[in-house]
């Protein structure tokens, strides 16, 4: 066998049965239509995917930094699984904005080169986590607002939106689950998980208030068919709160209404993107 | 404070185009419902598995290194239990 065939037998997908490793990957947005939609203004599709593109990755961050951090190994893993997800479709979502912005901007030019104020993401995502117990709360309060609006997302006249939101709804579901089981489990565990997962719920619902507010470029892509309005989702996430508080024998803590949406963030962002940039832009350009 | 720890537990799981659930490992869990979902955090992340069995260690009778030759010796010199004087029909598939 020569050299240049030693790699012929690694993409040969006629005899998957002989790898360990699965085959058969597939990508996402094979055969989408990339056009942006008539009618739709290109800076606000842009931002638009720059809005659910920060929140994935931002959340990603947070909860990549529980990495050798969590309780057992097994959930460590869960939580890197998870990490791993979400950056994905921050990928995703970065790609679409910078093809759309023909600025010339890639995934990581928006990732790695944006100041603090450029950044769109709901403040919930970069929140920290006190402990375990807030960890799962957040994940909870997250992936059940963002898994209702992907959704509806899936209806985006956007073609690569509702691929990329087909793809987030098999993911995020189960993200959802598995923060549901374990608010579940502490708060129908011992009296210290109990008061510890109470504690985590009554800090995390009062934060959960903005991401039901409309900003006016949702309202307007929604108008167009292209987003979903966040003030649609509340009844869902509403509902999936009430069903695991009441298995997990917790009380419900008070969502402030009327919260801007979007509007700036807190001193935590900064200290996410310091960590998250500082090899790109130490080293520009850099590739190894 | 005393630290628990979970109990063991096996997993088999049945790949794509596998016929059968094979052991690919073990984790710990508090209970079946949360080792099903360790199973699938660590076992099928590459993208192999369709389905997934999880068993608790403990629930595992195993046979014991010491009765070895008693156990399996006895089948090393009986080749006629090999049926390979049968020519298999082509309609017989996974054999």
């Amino acid at each position: 066998m020569s050299f240049d065939a030693a790699y012929e037998a690694l993409t040969d997908h006629d005899d998957d049965a002989r790898w360990a490793y699965g085959t058969g990957f597939t990508d996402p947005l094979a055969g989408v239509d990339t056009a942006v939609p008539s009618g739709v203004e290109p800076a606000e599709l842009a931002a638009y995917c720059l809005m659910l593109g920060d929140d994935a990755l931002i959340m990603s961050h947070r909860l990549q930094q529980w990495v050798t951090r969590a309780p057992e190994l097994e959930d460590e893993l869960a939580i890197a699984n998870i990490a791993l997800d979400l950056l994905g479709q921050a990928r995703l979502l970065l790609s679409r904005a910078g093809e759309v912005e023909g600025a010339g901007r890639d995934e990581d030019a928006l990732a790695y080169l944006r100041g603090e104020s450029e950044f769109r993401n709901v403040r919930l995502a970069e929140h920290a986590d006190a402990d375990f117990a807030h960890l799962v709360a957040r994940l909870l309060a997250f992936s059940a607002w963002r898994l209702a609006l992907l959704d509806r997302l899936t209806a985006s006249a956007d073609p690569v939106l509702a691929a990329v939101a087909a793809k987030g709804v098999k993911e995020v579901t189960y993200h959802r689950d598995y923060a549901a089981q374990w608010v579940v489990r502490l708060g129908d565990g011992t009296p210290l998980s109990h008061e510890r997962m109470q504690a985590a719920v009554d800090a995390v619902l009062p934060l959960t208030g903005e991401l039901y507010a409309t900003h006016e470029v949702e309202r307007r892509l929604a108008e167009a068919g292209v987003a979903v309005d966040p003030a649609d989702l509340r009844g869902e996430a509403d509902a999936v709160w009430e069903q695991v508080l009441r298995a997990a024998t917790l009380r419900a803590a008070p969502v402030p209404g009327d919260v801007p949406a979007r509007a700036g963030h807190t001193r935590a962002l900064g200290e996410i993107l310091a960590e998250l940039q500082v090899v790109a832009r130490s080293t520009p350009g850099g590739v190894w | 404070m005393t630290r628990h720890e979970w109990p063991l537990f096996e997993v088999f799981v049945r790949a794509k185009r596998g016929l059968n659930h094979v052991h690919v490992g073990s984790l710990r869990a508090a209970d079946h419902q949360m080792a099903l979902h360790h199973a699938r955090d660590l076992y099928t992340r590459r993208n192999e598995g369709v389905s997934i069995w999880v068993v608790r260690s403990d629930d595992v009778a195993a046979s014991s290194p010491g009765e070895k030759e008693a156990f399996f010796a006895p089948s090393g010199d009986k080749v006629y239990r090999h049926p390979t004087y049968y020519s298999i029909p082509d309609s017989v598939p996974h054999i």
